[in-house]
């Protein structure tokens, strides 16, 4: 760098690159889902981990969830800059290159894998590599540009975080960690289909293909009502097994209840209403969605923390 | 012109300097507590043990 470089006092300053502009490209709002469900399973695991291995454990988990964003971030700056939603994140607005996106989430990676493998086991590992591998490549560079089901399969991704804790507990994987990673797994799109109907014109100005685009809106609400409906059996029965108990089965009852409602409502509705009220019931169904989850793998960790007590589980 | 101890760059960077300086710092002692951590841990006071057998 020359002197000449460094003399801007008759120059506005070029704009340097915060701790929080780096911190954002982790796409923190994720990382607490990350966390929160990571914790629940490696919490409803029937091993004890040291407090000090699971909060690592939890760390790192969070740390490869984040660095995955930073990559997404990299490869889908372009769409980024032409979405509404997008626009603020720290690529397009010009506060981070795509290199520095790109370095980060590429030594974030890495070191979260090794270290999660240090600290648990290599299976946490390797599921926790994996799950960067999928939500990067074939998510974000395959099935998000290229089908309508991007969000089904990527949704994959996301739903891996419990596994990866109980995986981090246990050193295995088993039926309850399945069916914690299935429930996510099968939330996911009903979530994002919420979020594409009332994101009007997002999706389609950018060239992803989401289902409201290549299969209209009316197909996008038929199939929020199909996956709600598979999601709440699912979710019901998934409280009459280990991770499950009667405060789960009741949380489960009555959030699924209101969840397979709020489809219905999205169903019965076309496109004029929908929009003579600005979304309403899409918007509440995504905000719904938000707290099902969250009560769904809370009641477990709940469930989990009853135990000692005789109380938990069946 | 020389770079002085407060040239306007350092003020501007000071907020990611502090925030890796203390990422750093709490990576230190994460790997500290990790490593109490595991050798108090029973599994590896068995190892331990056994190896020594084994000599």
């Amino acid at each position: 760098m020359s002197d000449a470089s460094l003399n801007t006092s008759t120059q506005t300053p070029p704009y340097e690159a915060q701790f929080g502009d780096y911190f954002a490209l982790l796409k923190p709002r994720v990382m607490t889902l990350v966390v929160f469900t990571a914790f629940v399973g490696l919490y409803a695991a029937p091993v004890a981990t040291n407090p000090i291995i699971g909060f690592v454990a939890i760390l790192f988990i969070a740390v490869g969830g984040g660095a995955s964003g930073a990559l997404n971030m990299w490869w889908d700056s372009d769409i980024d800059r032409i979405m509404k939603r997008t626009q603020k994140r720290p690529i397009p607005a010009g506060k981070v290159t795509e290199g520095e996106a790109f370095a980060i989430g590429i030594a974030l990676s890495g070191f979260a894998v090794v270290m999660l493998s240090l600290a648990t086991n290599l299976l946490a590992g390797a599921l926790l590599a994996f799950t960067i591998f999928f939500y990067v490549v074939i998510y974000s560079m395959w099935l998000k540009r290229w089908t309508p089901q991007n969000i089904v399969i990527g949704g994959a991704a996301g739903a891996f975080p419990p596994m990866i804790g109980w995986a981090a507990a246990t050193g295995s994987i088993s039926v309850e960690s399945v069916l914690m990673f299935t429930l996510i797994f099968m939330w996911t799109p009903p979530h994002f289909w919420a979020l594409a109907l009332f994101m009007k014109g997002d999706y389609h100005e950018a060239g992803i293909p989401m289902l409201t685009v290549t299969h209209g809106r009316r197909a996008t609400r038929v199939h929020i009502i199909v996956y709600t409906v598979l999601l709440a059996a699912l979710a019901v029965g998934t409280g009459f097994t280990g991770v499950g108990g009667p405060l789960y089965l009741a949380v489960a009852v009555v959030l699924n209840a209101l969840f397979v409602k709020g489809s219905i409502d999205i169903w019965r509705r076309d496109e004029a209403i929908a929009e003579a009220d600005g979304y309403a019931v899409e918007k509440k169904f995504f905000k719904l969605s938000l707290l099902y989850l969250f009560a769904h793998f809370g009641a477990i960790a709940f469930e989990a923390a009853l135990m000692p007590f005789g109380l938990g589980g069946w | 012109m020389a770079l002085s101890r407060q040239h306007d760059m350092h003020k501007r960077r000071f907020s990611r300097n502090l925030g890796l300086g203390v990422v750093l710092a709490g990576f230190v002692v994460l790997v500290f507590l990790l490593t109490v951590a595991k050798v108090t841990d029973d599994g590896f006071e068995m190892q331990s043990q056994q190896t020594q057998e084994g000599n």
